[in-house]
């Protein structure tokens, strides 16, 4: 039962990512971390200890590379970095599908890196830190994290906040319609995000030619990507293996 | 050893007392407002005015909180009254065009998220249930504020409630969260937070 922001009615946020249409741009890595205040990378970082929520890999398949963005896939079922976190800093809000990441309560242990199959996890090893008028440009609907918390996507919530608030202004009541900032920002329009509870946009990701990345685990992830491409959907298998940076 | 135990017992209250009354004050410090203001000049037979008359929602559906300076001299921009107040009030700001840097008393930390539309507009929540009798005051209540993290007492510490007038339901987390347990309105961390 749940009143807040959609009177009984839930919803399943989810994405679908165009393979074919990504061309590696990082227009969205752009976004992401413009509107979630992800602060620039330390002169120290390096691509394993450096702040993104959202990475665009590139896959080799031995003809045209192909690019397959990766962010947090808002695992539904088992949600592994949730039964992990020993502070339930982890939550997976059943209204919205959402995986929420309270860094008031995250003590920094890690452990839910560990156990996220798609490395979207992410660790800030420093306080964040922003170029001297650049903290004028800050997202006011996102909270900056401290050092020693983990944080990843989580769907650009933020975004999620603003539009439950015109909703109730308008006095529209059941689930609310935003875009996330990379799928906003996506020049060829690669990234689409809706409701599973959509049925259109549900029948889409149900597609034949619809998979997701380590699917076999029942994780229940719920970023769907599609392509036409048979070696590229061949390549994305080896997903885990891929080494980060 | 009788004498003893008195004289412990005495020191000891003494010393408690003096914490009990010092702590508190040591942890907050006041600050002055830019002006004195009376709600119920405003809002009673006189003015006639409601919250929302001044207390606006945006048309995004965000809450302006306190009024910009137009708002206040689009009435006041000569002095309707005969307040002293008043008239110090358009001498200092509206006259010269100077916003006032009200202290507001239930600024939220910078991960707190409000929505005033999803509990005014929709879930009809009064004003007076999270903010008091504040619109029955003829006087701003002292501005209180936390030492250590620069929020206000209101959010900080004690219930809100100034005045003397009707204590309010609160604006602490564990006051959103008693509320929302009793109106059975399920909640995740990340309602309210951001």
């Amino acid at each position: 039962m749940r009143k807040l922001g959609a009177e009984n009615k839930t919803a399943r946020y989810a994405m679908l990512i165009d393979l074919d249409r990504c061309n590696g741009c990082g227009a969205c890595m752009v976004a992401c971390a413009v509107e979630n205040n992800v602060p620039p990378p330390q002169p120290s970082a390096t691509p394993r200890t450096g702040l993104n929520w959202l990475r665009v890999f590139r896959l080799n398949t031995g003809g045209r590379d192909a690019f397959i963005p990766v962010m947090c896939m808002q695992c539904g079922d088992e949600t592994p970095c949730q039964s992990v976190c020993p502070q339930k800093a982890v939550e997976f809000d059943p209204a919205t599908g959402i995986v929420g990441q309270i860094p008031e309560r995250c003590l920094g242990c890690r452990y839910c890196m560990a156990a996220c199959p798609y490395q979207a996890r992410v660790f800030n090893w420093w306080d964040p830190q922003w170029p001297a008028g650049m903290e004028q440009a800050l997202n006011p609907r996102v909270s900056a994290r401290q050092r020693g918390t983990v944080e990843k996507c989580n769907f650009c919530h933020g975004r999620w906040q603003a539009a439950l608030e015109k909703a109730a202004q308008d006095g529209e009541s059941g689930p609310v319609r935003y875009t996330p900032a990379c799928a906003e920002a996506c020049p060829a329009q690669a990234i689409r995000f809706g409701d599973l509870n959509d049925e259109e946009f549900a029948a889409e990701c149900r597609d034949s030619g619809a998979f997701r990345l380590l699917e076999s685990l029942g994780t229940g992830p719920k970023v769907f990507y599609r392509t036409s491409r048979a070696e590229v959907r061949e390549a994305t298998r080896g997903f885990g293996e891929v080494k980060r940076g | 050893m009788i004498r003893t135990g008195i004289l412990f017992l005495a020191g000891f209250s003494v010393a408690l007392s003096a914490g009990w009354w010092s702590v508190p004050r040591l942890l907050y410090r006041t600050e002055p407002q830019p002006a004195q203001f009376s709600h119920i000049a405003h809002t009673g037979e006189k003015g006639g005015m409601s919250c929302e008359d001044c207390h606006s929602f945006r048309a995004d559906g965000t809450f302006a909180g306190i009024p910009k300076l137009e708002t206040c001299a689009a009435c006041h921009s000569a002095p309707m009254g005969e307040t002293q107040a008043e008239k110090d009030f358009i001498a200092r700001f509206v006259e010269p065009g100077v916003e006032p840097e009200w202290k507001v008393y239930s600024r939220q930390p910078d991960n707190a998220w409000f929505p005033h539309s999803a509990h005014v507009l929709r879930g009809k929540v009064a004003c007076e249930k999270c903010h008091g009798e504040i619109g029955k005051s003829d006087r701003l209540p002292v501005y209180r504020v936390h030492r250590f993290t620069g929020y206000p007492e209101d959010v900080m510490g004690k219930r809100a409630g100034p005045l003397g007038l009707k204590r309010a339901g609160g604006m602490r987390m564990d006051d959103c969260v008693a509320c929302h347990r009793q109106n059975r309105i399920e909640h995740s961390c990340l309602d309210c937070h951001k």
